[in-house]
């Protein structure tokens, strides 16, 4: 009557799905072929722009490069961004890497230059190099070379509902921590929901505890923290204690620890339908405000990460981060002179008005229409200081370290000492 | 392993075959080869197939469970036992053991009993039986993933359909933040579970009621059993393999859950909902810890063959040596 055959299925479909889950990330290999053939040189340009409309205009920009040097040809290989990633670090393991290929600068990019294969770029894009936004050029900054080119910038900062604020009598966005948390208690009082937070995801939970670590510790102590493995420093925990402040007065949306951050319950829906004033978040924010939500139009401001009294740091220091191009190492020239390309005036004119990106060129912010995004744009062109993502900066596990620490003290169940100790800890044991 | 449990080999030595004719014997012999080969001509396939995509990964887990390593090109940073020695100390771990193990209880304490008092329910003359039967297998169907988004939605805080659902009848005070309260996720994570499982097992119960010859039930009857002794005299104890069989799945289940709480709630809040495969998977695919993420890997395969041969050991046994009928050691 048993069925020995069942149950030993099902032991073995218990024992597989055990080892499964890293059988996957064993299979990943590497094949990249560039290189010319007679006469005309071939280009390899890996990028990650898989939707529309960016697709479609930089395949165009590339047959206008090409229509402009006859003997050089563009091959575009597209990756959707995780399998790009993936792809990328098997290659730099492989030792050669695409002709042109998409980076965000820091610390991936790091690696890539330490293993010795990519290009410097300092000298061969000398003179037109310089004429570039500097806070966009701050990613592929290594040791003072310039490893990359940007064709993207963007930050964090707070977006915010002005007929909200008008009715809680907030007059002006706050520029200090204190009036920031004067803002959330008057919005409060009104019984408005000041902040909207996507807990289940911690990312956007980071975002606070790094700016108020750059307002308090200066625009050089994450980085510093990171080469060092120590981030126990005062600075660290005292924006912990601020971060632990502002939780102390409840201010997100019911069930934020529940919530995603682009679903229609999510945080960018309770912003975009109203139902909070407030959120921090990059400058794709309004996108995808009125995308999970409503929108709020003409309602919709930007004001940047107020300063915080007695820190180091200064509002006009930006956390940020964007989208560039590197060469590998001993790619042909025609390479630089498509970097060229993709930085002339016509190109990011062209690149600003049709796939949304922030200008790197200063004379493209012309094509800027958008207040908020001249908002942006006016915050990033005046940046004193930068500080990159920490995804893209610091190593994976340490980034996912600060990320989850920090939903633990945003939830109540560590401490800022604890939520230093434990980034340490993490950041110490990868190497 | 497999030919012991043949009916054939049970009937035992003194049911001889008939002596060979002396002629056949070189003919046998060979068949037998061919056979043989034969039946190694079938199983090579599978079998390369299993070792390349099973169990060599398997082994390649094992091995790089005891090393530090990033998950590309081969481990090389040997750091010996740290791996384990780190899990065992690391909180979040622990809390992953504890919160299966409830898992595990809440199942066999709840759900089971459940879904056996719907099967019962279900197995008597009532109308329209075979919608019922239908409806409350469906969820089984769904995917994971959708009955986790669709979940996401129905116990979203205020806007959701529970929340309404209990504020339209006057029960606001049980509405609450489900899946985004600490203290509410388990439980809240458990009625999704049950909602999603209890039709399979019902299933499973149906089959085996309706393998009960009906003459036992009508001879407990016409001797004056009461429904109740009917049910614990008769019923249960012939049901009891598809009850053993139901709870090994349960359990081998609630070890491996990932799918429903990676897309509903990522293991949070602040890691209360957080399972063994959940834990795995942050650190192998989103802090490339691929060594630590091995070694939790091993530590859930070891639970499931530990917990899969003492299950098979003491508690299927009776089941896979024909129950009740056959001593052990007959067949030999």
């Amino acid at each position: 009557m048993g069925d020995p055959a069942l149950s030993r299925r099902g032991f073995l479909a218990a024992s597989v799905a055990a080892g499964l889950g890293v059988t996957a990330l064993s299979g990943c290999g590497g094949d990249s072929d560039g290189g010319s053939s007679s006469g005309t040189t071939t280009i390899e340009w890996w990028n990650i722009s898989t939707t529309e409309p960016t697709k479609t205009v930089w395949a165009g920009l590339a047959k206008k490069f090409e229509a402009q040097n006859p003997k050089v040809k563009v091959k575009i290989v597209q990756l959707e961004n995780d399998a790009y990633k993936s792809k990328m670090t098997a290659l730099t393991a492989s030792g050669k890497l695409p002709d042109i290929f998409h980076t965000w600068g820091g610390g991936v990019l790091k690696q890539q230059v330490d293993a010795g294969l990519v290009e410097d770029l300092s000298d061969p894009t000398k003179p037109w190099a310089d004429g570039l936004l500097p806070v966009a050029r701050q990613p592929y900054l290594l040791d003072n070379k310039l490893y990359g080119i940007p064709f993207d910038i963007g930050m964090i900062g707070f977006w915010y509902n002005k007929a909200l604020f008008k009715q809680a009598g907030i007059t002006a966005p706050p520029t200090t921590w204190s009036g920031f948390l004067d803002a959330v208690r008057k919005l409060k009082a009104k019984g408005i929901t000041p902040l909207a937070l996507a807990g289940k995801e911690k990312w956007p939970g980071m975002y606070y505890w790094a700016y108020l670590a750059m307002r308090t510790a200066g625009v050089d102590a994450l980085r510093k923290a990171d080469d060092a493995k120590d981030f126990t420093g005062a600075g660290f925990v005292e924006a912990g204690q601020h971060l632990k402040d502002l939780v102390g007065l409840q201010p997100f949306q019911k069930g934020f620890l529940g919530a995603a951050y682009s679903t229609p319950t999510g945080q960018a829906a309770a912003v975009g339908n109203g139902k909070a004033a407030m959120e921090l978040m990059g400058q794709w924010a309004p996108v995808v405000e009125a995308d999970a939500g409503k929108g709020l139009g003409s309602d919709l401001g930007f004001f940047p990460f107020p300063a915080v009294e007695g820190g180091k740091g200064a509002i006009t220091e930006v956390f940020g981060g964007g989208g560039g191009h590197a060469l590998r190492k001993g790619a042909p020239q025609a390479a630089v002179d498509f970097l060229k390309f993709f930085v002339a005036e016509s190109t990011d004119v062209e690149l600003v008005k049709k796939t949304g990106v922030l200008p790197v060129v200063p004379a493209a912010e012309s094509a800027i229409s958008d207040p908020n995004t001249k908002a942006v744009q006016a915050q990033l062109k005046g940046a004193t200081g930068f500080q990159l993502y920490l995804d893209q900066a610091y190593a994976p596990a340490v980034g996912q370290e600060v990320n989850d620490s920090v939903a633990a003290l945003i939830a109540g169940s560590k401490s800022p000492e604890q939520v230093a100790q434990s980034i340490t800890k993490t950041a110490k044991e990868e190497q | 392993m497999t030919s012991t449990f043949l009916p054939d080999k049970r009937s035992g030595p003194d049911v001889a075959p008939p002596p060979p004719a002396v002629a056949s014997a070189r003919g046998r012999a060979r068949r037998r080869t061919l056979n043989w080969l034969t039946a190694v001509g079938f199983q090579v396939p599978a079998l390369v197939l299993f070792i390349a995509l099973v169990l060599l990964p398997m082994l390649f887990a094992l091995y790089a469970a005891f090393f530090r390593w990033g998950g590309f090109g081969m481990p090389s940073d040997y750091t010996g036992a740290d791996n384990f020695t780190r899990l065992f100390q690391d909180p979040v771990f622990l809390g992953d053991l504890w919160r299966c193990l409830v898992l595990v209880v809440l199942s066999l304490a709840l759900q089971l009993p459940f879904a056996l008092a719907m099967a019962v329910a279900l197995n008597q003359r009532l109308r329209g039986r075979a919608v019922y039967r239908m409806l409350f297998f469906a969820p089984y169907v769904l995917s994971e993933a959708i009955t986790g988004v669709l979940f996401g939605m129905v116990f979203a805080p205020d806007d959701g359909l529970a929340d309404h659902v209990l504020g339209g009848i006057g029960l606001d005070g049980l509405g609450g933040e489900w899946f985004a309260d600490p203290s509410y996720v388990m439980a809240t994570l458990f009625l999704v579970m049950t909602w999603k499982y209890f039709g399979f097992h019902m299933m499973l119960y149906l089959a085996g009621l309706q393998s009960i010859p009906a003459e036992l039930t009508e001879a407990a009857l016409i001797d004056g059993a009461n429904p109740w002794q009917r049910f614990r005299n008769v019923t249960l104890p012939l049901l009891a393999p598809t009850l053993r069989i139901s709870v090994f799945l349960s359990v081998i289940g609630a070890i491996q859950l990932f799918d429903l709480v990676w897309v509903i709630t990522q293991g949070g809040p602040d890691h209360h909902s957080e399972t063994m495969a959940v834990t795995m998977f942050q650190y192998g695919f989103k802090r490339y810890q691929v060594g630590y993420a091995s070694a939790i890997s091993v530590v859930m395969f070891g639970i499931c063959l530990v917990f899969a041969l003492a299950y098979q050991r003491f508690v299927l046994r009776r089941d896979l040596e024909g129950a009740t009928t056959t001593m052990r050691g007959a067949g030999k």
